[in-house]
């Protein structure tokens, strides 16, 4: 049994007078103790609002409705009332946001930020607060802790910031990290030092980290299994490598395609996916990656595409996916997990 | 290279911004030095990519160079004119031949404006066209060239999406003929399968228009991309500029070392093996720069002579500008990095503890 097993999950945001919006729509993953599993897509594929909907933190307004699983240690998080949802969050369940800036409280000092998670859920108070908490971000790499403590956020760059996050995230040492685009907003030798951070936060101490972000390279460099999202639903799940090396979803294989890599040439030609995200079906069913695709078929529209499961753990959601080169229907050797 | 090849050529600029203090009377107490001496020319038809991390001065740079920024001193030359000592009335007509695309399109183009009206304001003041329906045409070849299609003159931004707003963008800076065309954080605002579309189009574009542009960047794989040059800065100053395979194959700054080792390469197995050359510390303020070498603060090859108190300038090694004292050494790999003020993170399994480190053995290994 997994740690957190979503599924099914959907998200709707329907307004009077508009067509309901799918945000998320049948996604179904698991993420093991002591895995990192990623979340990828592009702005509007869903991934922060699976995340939101799994710590219960979508805004609560009428048109609103979520449905599906989340269990997470036998408990279904979608189920629960918000009191004990509250004792979930921050103690077995931490999140950490994009934008450090705007999730830590601009007129509270750093220190009495981070006291709060270990008064709310581990009791402390006083000294021995602060005394953890000083330990706490001297564990994240921010120097000289003791003065940190009486700062406020404006005070710390960036990557401060995020380490900050970061301290009050593990605070109490949680089973499950979901980190939303952690990354984005820094600079890349600032990105390089909090990869590794979460990498050995992950390896010491055995926490699952669900990492939902828009770069490959990032995906490639800390993900075990992966999970590509296009228009709400999960398009392909599989381990970090197989889908490297053989992308099987068009879309997938389009997102690779685009990337420009450091370690090509100049002047090699990208392979963009036509259109953009908006390009929407003028028929409510069928693949939403279809108006981009350039291995269409009449199938793909009608009816949405199954899920398929293959022999090595890989799952695509497409009628008509991108053959394997020299495919042999016979097990290859696993990933070493 | 003749000097007839090279359309921009920036000679010691420097922009500083002053820093102000008190309530009646505004004192200058320092200066912010965004951009403190940076030399480069451009040749004619070729791209120019500047890559930084936030805060080095590279934007500064490239507004300083359309005189967006007065620059405090230095000289501009644009194709064989002084920009810094232009009349304004003759700047402005040189800005015909140089113009500005931006990272955000949302909050460049404005958004009560139509796109006909949009490319039409840059026509009009510069004189281009005898009447409306001649406009019309230039611009209807324009937004061929951009890939947008006609029926988009109507419509007004927000009813594009991001790549489409910047593809109005590129036209609204293409409509005039432009020679040069610098390109602020052209792709950073799009998403991925998004921005190879733009970076083809400006690829497509060079080849058939013969522009030249300046890229401005802190993607390191774009610049690489799309630049037969690239420059490196950190804290206002050049610290590295090569022809862009060189540059990444073989970089010879230490700064330039630790920031391709920290670009990640979507393929697993290159991130599985590489080493990470992890920096300590972040940028220090631009305001108050470090003594002799800026980057002697973070540097995990910095040595006890020289890297404090002299400041280095950009000398030639091969067919690279470098501003290291130690490059030479730091190639042979004769300097090894410190094992105190750095963490290099190895691969997992590799026997060594994290802390005991030794330099690459060949120079392209970090990609």
């Amino acid at each position: 049994m997994a740690l957190l097993e979503v599924d099914d999950l959907s998200v709707t945001f329907a307004r009077r007078g508009q067509r309901a919006v799918h945000a998320v729509d049948g996604v179904s993953f698991s993420v093991d103790a002591g895995q990192v599993v990623g979340l990828v897509g592009e702005s509007g594929c869903g991934k922060s609002v699976t995340s939101l909907a799994i710590m219960g933190l979508l805004p609560k307004q009428p048109g609103l409705r979520v449905g599906g699983k989340a269990v997470f240690d036998g408990t279904d998080l979608l189920q629960l009332d918000d009191r004990s949802r509250r004792d979930i969050r921050g103690r077995d369940i931490a999140m950490i946001f994009q934008d450090p800036l705007s999730s830590l409280n601009p007129v509270i000092p750093i220190g009495l930020q981070v006291t709060e998670v270990l008064t709310r859920h581990r009791g402390m108070k006083g000294d021995a607060a602060a005394k953890e908490a000083a330990s706490l971000l001297d564990r994240v790499g921010i120097p000289d802790p003791k003065r940190r403590l009486k700062e406020y956020p404006h005070q710390l760059s960036g990557g401060m910031r995020q380490r900050a996050l970061i301290a009050m995230a593990v605070a109490c040492q949680p089973r499950l990290l979901i980190a939303d685009e952690p990354t984005t907003a820094l600079d890349v030798t600032i990105q390089a030092q909090i990869l590794e951070l979460l990498k050995g936060l992950v390896r010491d101490s055995g926490t699952a980290l669900l990492m939902i972000t828009h770069d490959l390279g990032v995906v490639a460099g800390m993900c075990d299994t992966v999970n590509v999202l296009y228009g709400g639903r999960v398009v392909e799940t599989a381990r970090r490598r197989p889908l490297f090396r053989e992308p099987r979803h068009p879309y997938t294989v389009g997102l690779l395609g685009s990337v420009p890599r450091l370690d090509a040439g100049r002047g090699e030609k990208l392979n963009p996916i036509p259109g953009s995200v908006r390009d929407l079906l003028p028929w409510p069913d069928g693949c939403a990656f279809a108006p981009r695709c350039a291995r269409r078929i009449d199938d793909c529209v009608g009816q949405p595409p199954e899920l398929v499961h293959t022999y090595d753990g890989r799952s695509y959601r497409c009628v008509n996916p991108e053959p394997v080169p020299g495919t042999v229907p016979a097990p290859r050797e696993e990933e070493s997990a | 290279m003749s000097d007839k090849d090279i359309l921009v050529e920036v000679r010691d600029l420097k922009v500083h911004f002053p820093i102000k203090r008190g309530v009646l009377f505004d004192r200058v107490v320092g200066h912010v030095k965004a951009v403190d001496g940076v030399d480069l020319s451009i040749p004619r038809g070729k791209t120019y990519g500047l890559v930084g991390e936030s805060g080095c001065g590279k934007s500064t740079l490239g507004r300083a160079l359309l005189q967006l920024n007065p620059p405090t001193s230095g000289e501009v030359s644009f194709d064989g004119v002084e920009l810094t000592t232009l009349p304004a009335g003759k700047l402005r007509s040189m800005r015909r031949r140089m113009q500005m695309i931006f990272q955000d399109p949302m909050s460049s183009l404005d958004p009560r404006q139509n796109v006909e009206s949009i490319l039409t304001e840059g026509l009009q003041t510069h004189g281009i066209g005898t009447d409306r329906t001649d406009r019309r045409r230039i611009i209807g070849e324009t937004l061929d060239a951009v890939g947008l299609p006609r029926w988009a003159l109507s419509r007004y931004p927000h009813e594009f999406s991001g790549g489409q707003r910047q593809r109005i963008g590129i036209a609204r800076a293409l409509v005039l003929g432009p020679e040069l065309i610098v390109a602020d954080e052209p792709v950073s605002a799009l998403d991925v399968s998004i921005q190879a579309q733009v970076v083809n189009l400006l690829d497509e574009l060079q080849d058939s228009l013969g522009l030249t542009y300046l890229v401005i960047a802190h993607d390191l794989a774009v610049v690489r991309h799309i630049s037969d040059t690239v420059g490196v800065m950190y804290l206002g100053a050049l610290v590295e500029e090569a022809p862009s395979d060189r540059l990444y194959t073989e970089p010879l700054h230490p700064y330039t070392r630790a920031l391709m080792s920290a670009v990640p390469v979507p393929d697993p197995d290159v991130e599985d093996n590489r080493e990470r050359i992890l920096l300590a510390g972040d940028l220090p303020s631009p305001a108050n720069p470090p003594s002799g070498c800026r980057f002697h603060t973070r540097c995990p090859w910095a040595q006890p002579t020289r890297c404090k108190d002299e400041r280095p300038v950009l000398r030639e090694i091969g067919a690279s500008r470098v501003a290291c004292h130690w490059a030479e050494q730091i190639a042979t790999g004769e300097l090894r990095p410190h094992q105190v003020s750095v963490e290099i993170v190895r691969p997992e399994g590799e026997g060594e503890s994290p802390g005991v480190v030794s330099a690459p053995s060949e120079p392209g290994s970090y990609v």
